[in-house]
């Protein structure tokens, strides 16, 4: 009985691994963040269309927002361009946008020919910004609360299905918890 | 001959390769503009560091070896917390605060990782038990077959 039912179980055990592990939904380069929960990291930098602007992220407490993060090198930024400005038209929350590893002449030419879903961009020149926001690569998107939490960070273009499938709800929970 | 001479001149340019691989391997290093830390000790703790954090753009390659600018980045982070006096696990935590401990390439030993660690260990203790109790019931078959001795 045992000598069947042993290799038996561990073949199960190896099915259901296989299945975790090969499963195509699953994105295996998607980290989840230690930040969710966490304080959102301050920031303070220029604005990438008027550099003598400053976009600081601690004016916005109080505020549930969306911080994009972004740039010009990035293809998949383009492809959810035309996501961000259709969420933007909805004026749900702002969309503040950090523009990453980027040349800012570049940056605002992709701007006025793609449009601009932003209520303001950082420009984050060397890359510390990113580094404190766990960013390690684009397009990421993070959801912050009224209280300045972190709330969710989603890796891979935002759509605008995604937009009401794991945002509208977080961002409704956010409102009604506080702020 | 002419034949042999081509294969000696091909075995000569390959060993050439392999003696250049050799020569650079130690330097294998992607390079940043800052050069070397002046303090060798600090140097020294600055490799033995960025060789343990993981690129997180390449997953598979260490900050170390990345060209990689998200991996230049945190090595100039690195090393500008050492210049500053952070100790190595200040460092670690400082990477693992923000990109989680996937961002490490060996995993620090705790109540959530005993798997990872243990599992060598059970899996060695395991196979032990299985040769063991092959080998005794074998052993016990043998002296059960031993053939008796006949006339001669």
């Amino acid at each position: 009985m045992w000598k069947f039912l042993v290799p038996f179980i561990a073949f199960l055990g190896l099915v259901a691994l296989f299945a975790l592990g090969l499963n195509p939904k699953r994105d295996i380069h998607a980290l989840p963040s230690p930040l969710i929960g966490k304080p959102a990291p301050l920031f303070s930098l220029s604005d990438v269309v008027d550099p003598n602007r400053v976009v600081d992220n601690a004016s916005l407490k109080g505020q549930v927002y969306v911080l994009n993060v972004w740039g010009t090198w990035c293809f998949a930024c383009r492809e959810e361009q035309q996501a961000l400005l259709e969420i933007a038209r909805q004026h749900v929350v702002p969309i503040i946008g950090l523009d990453y590893m980027d040349d800012r002449a570049k940056a605002r030419l992709w701007l006025q020919q793609l449009g601009n879903p932003y209520q303001a961009v950082a420009f984050d020149t060397d890359g510390r910004t990113a580094i404190d926001w766990g960013v390690y690569g684009a397009p990421e998107t993070f959801l912050v609360d009224g209280q300045g939490r972190i709330v969710f960070k989603f890796i891979s273009p935002m759509t605008v299905d995604v937009w009401q499938r794991e945002f509208l709800p977080r961002i409704a929970a956010a409102r009604k918890g506080g702020a | 001959m002419r034949a042999g001479l081509a294969v000696r001149g091909l075995l000569g340019a390959l060993l050439a390769c392999a003696l250049l691989a050799l020569a650079a391997a130690p330097g294998a290093h992607a390079l940043d503009a800052y050069g070397q830390i002046e303090d060798p000790a600090l140097q020294a703790r600055y490799e033995e560091i960025i060789k343990q954090l993981r690129c997180l753009v390449c997953q598979n390659e260490s900050i170390a070896d990345s060209n990689v600018e998200l991996a230049a980045d945190l090595r100039r982070q690195v090393r500008e917390m050492l210049i500053a006096g952070k100790s190595d696990d200040d460092i670690l935590k400082f990477m693992t605060d923000r990109y989680g401990e996937f961002v490490r390439f060996s995993p620090p030993l705790e109540p959530k990782t005993w798997l990872i660690w243990g599992a060598p260990f059970v899996a060695v203790l395991l196979a032990a038990a299985i040769v063991f109790r092959v080998a005794r019931q074998r052993g016990r078959q043998s002296v059960d077959d031993e053939p008796t001795p006949g006339p001669t």
